[in-house]
């Protein structure tokens, strides 16, 4: 019994070794090519055998790098903001459509929510050539503010998670406040959106990360070099330089995941709230 | 005794506006009556031609016009944006029509708080209680917006295109005309050669892809959770951050990153092949090996989520379940198959199908770690790992054969719609079996 219970714990150790090793070797991988020297795929060791900071600088310096145009600096401000004003704009239709539905009992309300599911079945860039035409008629194309406008429109349709948190939340509260006298937006202020952290950060996580890592609606709508966005830069990156801008390609990889990796591993239980509750909601 | 409110609301069908001065709400009375004129000469004037645009998607292409001695290219008629401009009008009638309902309504209401003997309302007091009554539609009306004209719009007008011709290289405006074509698109892509033997092939792939991506992803999470959560396991907090990490880096990030790594040529994973005398893999140029490293890298990607979903799962077992267990003398794997395997899976399988909806779509890992390829002369501008959205992407941005991808669209969307369905009757049969609460 002893000898088979150790057998198994050596067994599942091993098995543990050897994914974790699966999970950290390309990130581990990605930050070795980002200090190789030279700009090749191809390595002889795992760890290089030169260590520069040239392709960081490169990312800077654009000018420096012959022949191919990456003006990273521009693409990362380009992401920084749409993500920004999307996550803004989006957390707020979204909460507040979450809780127009949570909370009230209105006529049409059940049709609505049943509308926001069947619009979530269709694949999400079957609305791309409208789009784009509207885009077009507005003038809009190929700037930040269309994809920002794009983004939040859609915010809604992401209600669900919202939804569920706000129906715990114990009518009695707001049933306390309005007999003293508060009116909706009172409610909604001094009551609501105080209990509402949890979800505010959760919504607000996925939008922005959401919006930085889109690619599909940022490569149909950013058309110009200078107004890409990293998804857009670094996919072209590698799929027209393919492994001769790897060591460059890494560089930027890493200079995008940290950031993003750093907001995970702070708000790491919020994710796992929204992800939790949302899958008991079915 | 309904004489007020009768005479109201008759008046208010006869145009809008006229029941709200009958009540003596003049304010409101004369702001239906504008909203009513200008609707109606906008709609009389502009958008009766765009309507009528719609049914006939324009008369004349591009065409040549004699001016003076020589001949001129003149554009012609846009279907395209004939039918997009044909679309919104509707929508603006249908505002209209709503509005007129509205003010029906209204006039009946107030006519009825007459016939009671109650003054009605003046203009500031009705506003705030309009708004208060109908508190969330307030809250709904920016949101309502943006979703009819950034997504129901655009999903309207993607399935009437599949009704139409418009496709590269003869039907592209504005050099030439659109028509309506009823259906068929869709009898092309089930019957001709050249699209239906794609068509079904990447069905195929689809149907198989999301199947197995759903199914590795699942039991895989479950196996780490499982494994980390172990009696005698140290460093539980340290195994599942490690774990986690795949989650945590962008996906396109790690995407990308594996794609360099699995080149042939030069990528790690064959270079450790070659370390140990092996040949190396065409992992993404050759068919076969292309489908099981996409499934393969998707594990890497979704295995986190459900180990971290399941991991929730299994600290919401009551202990005293193992216990009385303990008690009767059952041995690890009864305990195992019969309380830890039914409450983890009676907990998840909504997601489960949730997740395979989502592996249809799911864009991202196909498209950027094998672009669709390897390309393949059996299909019509796909490869042999697209799935039915990474063709309707090619379809659409690359070839321009926009009703045949409008096709493709509404099919896949019958293909989520009717597993969703089955998902919510399905979960709806779980709720009531009350296996669990």
């Amino acid at each position: 019994m002893k000898t088979k219970n150790s057998l198994r714990l050596f067994f599942s150790y091993a098995l543990l070794v050897l994914m974790g090793i699966a999970c950290i070797y390309p990130a581990l991988w990605t930050i070795m090519s980002s200090f190789k020297v030279g700009d090749s795929l191809f390595s002889d060791t795992f760890v290089p055998k030169q260590f520069t900071i040239k392709h960081y600088s490169d990312l800077f310096h654009p000018e420096n790098i012959a022949g191919k145009q990456v003006p990273y600096v521009r693409w990362y401000w380009n992401t920084l903001k749409i993500a920004t004003m999307s996550m803004v704009l989006g957390t707020m239709i979204q909460l507040l459509t979450a809780y127009a539905v949570s909370r009230f009992r209105f006529r049409g309300r059940k049709s609505l929510l049943s509308t926001v599911l069947v619009l979530g079945m269709f694949p999400g860039f079957m609305s791309m050539i409208a789009i784009y035409v509207f885009l077009v008629q507005l003038n809009l194309l190929d700037t930040p503010w269309a994809l920002i406008i794009v983004y939040s429109a859609g915010a809604a349709l992401g209600l669900f998670v919202a939804k569920g948190f706000f129906d715990t939340i114990p009518k009695s509260l707001e049933e306390a406040a309005r007999i003293d006298g508060a009116n909706h937006w009172d409610v909604f202020y001094k009551i609501i959106l105080p209990l509402s952290r949890p979800i505010i950060t959760y919504i607000s996580l996925t939008t922005f990360t959401g919006a930085w890592m889109d690619f599909i609606f940022a490569r149909l709508i950013l058309r110009s070099r200078d107004q890409w966005t990293l998804a857009v830069g670094l996919f072209d990156l590698v799929d027209s330089y393919s492994s001769t801008a790897f060591t460059l390609f890494a560089a930027g990889a890493v200079l995008v995941a940290i950031p993003i990796t750093i907001l995970f591993a702070f708000t790491q239980r919020f994710l796992v709230e929204g992800l939790t509750s949302g899958a008991n909601k079915g | 005794m309904n004489r007020y409110a009768r005479t109201a609301g008759w008046l208010s069908v006869l145009s809008m506006g006229l029941g709200q001065l009958y009540n003596r709400q003049y304010i409101k009375g004369v702001l239906f009556l504008t909203a009513h004129i200008t609707g109606l000469t906008y709609i009389l004037t502009v958008l009766s031609k765009h309507i009528y645009g719609f049914f006939t998607l324009g008369e004349q292409g591009q065409h040549l016009v004699k001016v003076g001695k020589i001949y001129k290219n003149v554009p012609g008629d846009h279907s395209i944006f004939m039918m997009i401009y044909g679309l919104l009008s509707m929508m603006v009638v249908l505002l209209y029509l709503f509005l007129y309902v509205m003010n029906i309504r209204d006039a009946i209401a107030n006519g009825r708080l007459r016939d009671q003997g109650i003054p009605v309302k003046n203009f500031a007091a009705s506003i705030s209680q309009g708004m208060s009554k109908n508190f969330p539609w307030v809250l709904l009306g920016i949101p309502i917006l943006g979703v009819l004209f950034f997504t129901i719009m655009p999903i309207l007008f993607m399935i009437f295109m599949a009704f139409t011709n418009y496709s590269a290289p003869e039907h592209i405006p504005p050099k030439n005309l659109v028509d309506w074509i009823g259906l068929k698109t869709f009898t092309d892509l089930f019957t001709l050669n050249v699209w239906s033997n794609t068509f079904f092939g990447v069905l195929t792939w689809t149907i198989i892809w999301a199947i197995l991506a759903t199914i590795t992803c699942y039991f895989g999470g479950i196996l780490v959770a499982l494994l980390i959560n172990q009696k005698g396991i140290k460093f539980k907090g340290l195994w599942r951050t490690l774990f986690i990490i795949p989650y945590a880096i962008p996906q396109f990030v790690s995407l990308l990153v594996m794609r360099n790594m699995l080149n042939d040529k030069f990528g790690p994973v064959n270079q450790y092949f070659r370390f140990f005398g092996l040949e190396g893999l065409p992992w993404l140029s050759d068919p076969f090996w292309a489908k099981v490293s996409v499934v393969v890298v998707n594990m890497w990607i979704g295995i986190p989520v459900s180990m971290v979903l399941v991991m929730g799962i299994l600290t919401a077992i009551p202990k005293d379940l193992y216990e009385a267990a303990d008690v009767d003398g059952a041995t690890p794997w009864v305990k195992f198959r019969h309380i830890t395997m039914p409450f983890v899976l009676f907990s998840t399988a909504p997601i489960l199908i949730t997740q395979f909806a989502g592996n249809i779509n799911n864009f991202n890992v196909i498209f950027l770690l094998t672009k669709g390829g390897p390309s393949s002369i059996d299909y019509n501008m796909a490869g042999k790992t697209d799935l039915l959205v990474t063709w309707l992407y090619k379809l659409t941005l690359e070839n321009n054969k926009y009703n045949i991808a409008s096709a493709v669209g509404i099919l896949i969307f019958l293909i989520i719609a009717s597993v969703s369905i089955f998902s919510y009757t399905r979960s709806r049969s779980y709720r009531e079996e009350d296996m669990i609460q």
